[in-house]
């Protein structure tokens, strides 16, 4: 049972990112294709934290009577990508609000027919 | 935007100083619990991006005026990758920060508070830019009488 | 604590999934930004939990909801039942959970990934950098070029949104842009 508990991390992991990859698909509104994405890219950020945790160990800031720490290398490659992660759904909101702007719709195939006429 | 709440403005400006003190306790105390310029940075910019939402992007950009965001974005960057210069110039490679200091301890100490100032400066502005010019096209919308 | 907590996720992100009001999709991304970040702390990774809580919460939720008073707020019903998505999905879903098989055991302090370089900054962190928070110190000593990068990053993307939205709608775009919307409606 405990095995199943500890994998459970991992399985989450990967329903986040079908789930993200699914939206992104399937979905044809841009707004909710970013938000999508946004669920990709927090998968991801699971899949690199999960490995690097230590069972019975504490966060990785060190201090006197603690022995075992979590593993700190994922931690700081995450924290850049979460705040990189913003900056690019920023940039892809730009993008949504010019379409808008030049279509008047955030559809993408209202969009692709539009080019067709 | 939601410029006749009375509760909000006055918890806004009893919160105003407090966010930002905590975004600076954030920065300086990055090295010895969490936090760091990445941490700090966003809170920053949120207490500017608090205020603009509840007075107004007008008033926000009294108080940090786009020609100083607009300057912050790319002087992180210069304060980053000129500390690694600085490096290389005292003999050292690009980004080892021990030569700063009298001890290379030391120099390892000032040159993470100086990196960090940099990623803090980068961040906060870069995130009040974006808040900037896409609340301005939101009131531009609202003028016109656009879709809400 | 922590099944809770990821069980709380999968239910949020079928929410996201099944909603058609776009505003209640964000709303959602924040609750979910939430509880990741609450996982975060519970997987030991403090930093990274504080940043999502700032960002993925706040910042995005900010940055989203601006969007949709800028565009519209329902969208469109699915035209075609999305039998090719699904089936894309589950066959990555499948390899994924096949390849979990092989991982090593969660939590174990003497996994490969915990072996590697890790040890070497926990123990010398501190020492070398006088920074007793070894996330800091990776990130901006031990990996300065990294996060370098990052923020260049950061930079390029805020440039970009800058040259994207600053400048005035032309008069002519706005005519066209009624047009448009009049005929589609």
């Amino acid at each position: 049972m405990t095995e199943i508990l500890a994998d459970l991390n991992y399985w989450v992991t990967i329903f986040l990112m079908i789930g993200g990859l699914y939206i992104i698909t399937a979905h044809g509104n841009m707004i909710k294709k970013l938000v999508g994405l946004g669920i990709f890219q927090t998968s991801v950020y699971l899949l690199f934290l999960s490995p690097g945790k230590v069972l019975g160990g504490t966060a990785p800031i060190i201090a006197p009577g603690f022995e075992l720490y979590s593993n700190p290398l994922p931690h700081v490659l995450i924290l850049t990508a979460i705040v990189v992660g913003v900056a690019t759904i920023a940039l892809g909101l730009a993008l949504v609000v010019r379409i808008h702007e030049a279509y008047g719709t955030i559809e993408d195939d209202e969009v692709q027919e539009m080019e067709a006429d | 935007m939601m410029r006749d709440t009375v509760i909000l403005r006055v918890v806004v400006k009893l919160l105003l100083p407090a966010i930002l003190i905590f975004a600076l306790y954030v920065q300086f105390h990055g090295d010895y619990g969490p936090g760091g310029g990445f941490q700090a940075g966003v809170a920053a910019a949120a207490a500017i991006i608090l205020y603009g939402m509840v007075f107004g992007i007008d008033e926000a950009k009294k108080v940090v005026p786009r020609r100083i965001v607009n300057t912050m974005i790319p002087l992180g960057v210069l304060i980053f990758a000129g500390t690694g210069v600085a490096s290389l110039l005292l003999g050292e490679n690009y980004l080892d920060y021990s030569p700063l200091g009298s001890k290379p301890v030391k120099g390892q100490h000032l040159g993470i508070l100086i990196v960090e100032a940099g990623v803090f400066i980068t961040v906060a502005s870069t995130m009040l830019a974006i808040f900037y010019v896409f609340g301005g096209r939101a009131d531009e919308a609202d003028e016109k009488g656009g879709e809400g | 604590m922590n099944t809770v907590l990821l069980l709380f996720m999968v239910v949020v992100v079928i929410g996201i999934i099944r909603a058609h009001n776009l505003f209640s999709v964000v709303i959602l991304g924040g609750a979910y930004s939430f509880l990741l970040a609450t996982v975060m702390v519970v997987l030991d990774a403090v930093d990274v939990a504080m940043t999502e809580a700032a960002v993925g919460a706040g910042m995005s939720t900010v940055l989203l909801l601006a969007v949709l008073h800028l565009t519209r707020t329902r969208e469109a019903p699915l035209r075609h039942a999305p039998a090719i998505p699904l089936l894309v999905c589950l066959l990555t879903g499948s390899a994924l959970v096949y390849a979990t098989v092989d991982l090593p055991p969660f939590g174990l302090a003497d996994n490969p990934q915990n072996q590697h370089v890790a040890p070497y900054y926990l123990d010398n962190a501190e020492k070398e950098t006088k920074s007793p928070n070894v996330v800091t110190a990776v990130l901006a000593s031990y990996r300065g070029f990294d996060t370098l990068g990052e923020v260049t990053v950061i930079f390029t993307a805020g440039i970009g949104v800058l040259i994207l939205l600053s400048r005035r709608r032309r008069r002519e775009m706005i005519v066209v842009d009624e047009g448009r919307s009049k005929h589609d409606a």
